[in-house]
């Protein structure tokens, strides 16, 4: 990655840091800052999404496994291990990571259609596992007793100014490690298999261990937001490894777009006002949801920062887009 | 894990027979959802990622209908057809627009669907659970076998979805529409070139799912309980049948279907906390051994 490239990646992440340090003195409300929070998880783990699908072309939907995963990892750990907060946040990236290798190693063989749906039937397998194995998890109920915040590093995140500023600086900090990850030669090589898997091939690109890679890499990053969500609610419930985690992920980044790294974070954001908007007004929001699903699907496909993104390209340097969506779209069969 | 139970239940006839007949039920459910769903991805190559959603639609019709009319029969016919023709307006309406598309927005299109049919059953039948209980001509002692339960039910049921596994698999080997059906599955520009009209041929093989997927859901009515979201677990079932018996098979469907079935009931006294670990360790099994299904043609 060129340096200047680097650069303005460190400025802007410095720079977004600022201004959410700076934002809840313009919005002290307490729904502000936890608006922020369920934003980093969701953000966290939408980008992470799209490590998979927009730049890999493999479209997960079962990514929600690695969501429930690091919440309910890192919430035994805590609660039940009385570890540090460091240490669990290491651990459960390291729990997140095996895991991912091994159900990466079962599915990324398989085809499109297959692959999705495997990805999927392996989340149900954790979600089942967790509401059958009621001793550890507690069941449906989600798991009692809170988790526990100890201080560290004179972090104390029991104390919600304490808790809002940790989140900020997660979610800066793992964009940032996704921005390089994908801006690297590895990111790169990442999309060109998307785009030709068979040429990559031929030139002696290991197809098979970058896909790996990053599907390891987007499950650790998938855990880090649901350690963040965990932490914020203090538990951790069924519904964070419920398959609808999937499709909410996959729909954020529909509604940002894919082809803008922070796509998915601006999905992220309307999707979760969308969905405290509905949720007050009505009890049905899944019918609410599913009908915008429809809509974007059937209308808006690049989604909203990629239609701004369209009409900007005229401006912009050729670097920052990624290329057309892979030809793996199929030929018209009528 | 309770190996224990496992054996003493296998020494007994009783519950050998009565797990036996449980988990055929449960295969035969099995099969028919399996079987549209493997036509539709055999011939159009598109996965329907809502097809749990049409067997819940079923099962919510059989149970209006069977209340409205009191006939059973009504209300399984009915049901079935009724599904069937949601499913080619569903076909006609959003899918048939997103086959050029890639699987992502196949996948956004039936994941709306599936929302927004999950409330919409919310809205017009409640979220409890419901419950239809036995029809009244299946209220009738069940027939002893060796010590173990056989409802009579679990026999109508058996015969009616073998009945229609014969005639599929008929239909589409031996007659003239199976033909074109194949035909339009390997090349439809071709078919179409030959004066056939392949959307006539995708709308009705998508309406064909439908309908087997609804009369999934009307059987299962008297042996279970329904309720919104009911549709998601038989799908993801489905599709791990689907993988063992190998994409667009309807033998390789029954097979995977009686196979998962089995392994289900058995499993729940065995290894009640890991019985959905055992599909899934048999599917990845299958997939490291033979990728194409046990019955699939290899590529």
């Amino acid at each position: 990655m060129p340096r200047s490239t680097l650069t303005r990646d460190l400025l802007f992440a410095v720079g977004g840091l600022v201004l959410l340090v700076v934002l809840p003195l313009v919005f002290p409300e307490k729904a502000f800052s936890d608006f922020v929070i369920r934003l980093s998880a969701f953000a966290i783990y939408a980008t992470s999404l799209n490590l998979l699908i927009g730049y890999g072309g493999m479209v997960s939907f079962g990514h929600g496994l690695f969501y429930g995963l690091g919440a309910y990892s890192f919430a035994l750990l805590m609660q039940k291990m009385g570890t540090s907060i460091p240490l669990a946040f290491a651990l459960t990236i390291l729990v997140n990571g095996a895991v991912a290798a091994v159900i990466g190693a079962i599915c990324i063989r398989l085809k499109e259609i297959y692959f999705s749906f495997l990805t999927l039937a392996f989340q149900m397998l954790l979600h089942s596992l967790i509401i059958a194995w009621t001793a550890v998890t507690g069941g449906d109920q989600g798991l009692t007793g809170g988790v526990p915040r100890p201080p560290f590093l004179g972090i104390r995140l029991d104390e919600p100014r304490h808790l809002y500023l940790f989140c900020c600086a997660v979610l800066v900090i793992s964009l940032f490690l996704m921005r390089h990850l994908v801006q690297s030669p590895f990111g790169y090589t990442l999309r060109m298999i998307r785009d030709n898997p068979r040429r990559a091939e031929f030139l002696g690109i290991p197809v098979w261990r970058v896909r790996l890679l990053a599907f390891v890499a987007a499950g650790i990053f998938g855990g880090v937001g649901g350690m963040l969500i965990s932490l914020f609610v203090s538990s951790a419930y069924p519904d964070f490894a419920y398959w609808t985690v999937s499709g909410e992920g996959v729909f954020m980044i529909l509604l940002g777009g894919m082809k803008v790294f922070l796509g998915p974070l601006v999905g992220a954001a309307i999707l979760l006002v969308l969905n405290d908007t509905v949720t007050r007004l009505t009890e049905h929001y899944s019918l609410v949801l599913g009908i915008v699903i429809l809509v974007f699907a059937l209308g808006l496909r690049s989604g909203l920062l990629g239609l701004v993104a369209d009409l900007w390209t005229k401006r912009a340097a050729r670097s920052r887009r990624i290329a057309q969506t892979p030809a793996q779209a199929r030929t018209e069969r009528h | 894990m309770d190996l224990q139970a496992l054996l003493s239940c296998l020494s007994s006839a009783s519950c050998v027979v009565t797990q036996t007949t449980g988990g055929l039920i449960s295969g035969m459910l099995l099969f028919l959802v399996a079987a549209g769903l493997s036509l539709i991805f055999g011939t159009l190559k598109v996965t329907n990622f809502m097809h749990g959603s049409l067997y819940m639609l079923g099962a919510y019709f059989a149970y209006t209908l069977y209340n409205l009319t009191g006939s059973y029969t009504v209300a399984v016919i009915g049901a079935a057809i009724g599904v069937g023709v949601f499913a080619l307006i569903f076909e006609r309406l959003f899918m048939s627009r997103v086959y050029s598309a890639d699987v992502l927005m196949q996948l956004l299109v039936c994941y709306g669907f599936i929302l927004i049919l999950d409330d919409a059953v919310k809205i017009i039948w409640g979220a409890e659970f419901l419950s239809m209980g036995m029809p009244a001509a299946f209220q009738r002692p069940p027939i002893i076998v060796a010590g173990g339960v056989l409802p009579v039910f679990y026999l109508f049921l058996i015969g009616v979805t073998l009945l229609v596994a014969v005639a599929l698999a008929y239909v589409i080997t031996k007659t003239r529409i199976g033909k074109i059906v194949r035909a339009a599955a390997i090349n439809p520009t071709m078919t179409s070139a030959l004066g056939i009209n392949t959307a006539l041929v995708f709308g009705g093989v998508f309406a064909l799912g439908g309908l087997l997927a609804g009369l999934a859901g009307a059987l299962a009515v008297p042996v279970r309980s329904l309720v919104s979201g009911m549709g998601f677990s038989i799908l993801i079932e489905s599709f791990i049948v689907t993988v063992i018996g190998g994409m667009g098979s309807v033998g390789g469907a029954l097979v995977g279907a009686l196979l998962i079935g089995l392994v289900r009931s058995f499993g729940t006294i065995g290894f009640p906390l890991f019985t959905e670990g055992l599909m899934f360790l048999f599917m990845t099994a299958v997939l490291i051994v033979k990728p194409s299904g046990l019955f699939g043609k290899d590529r």
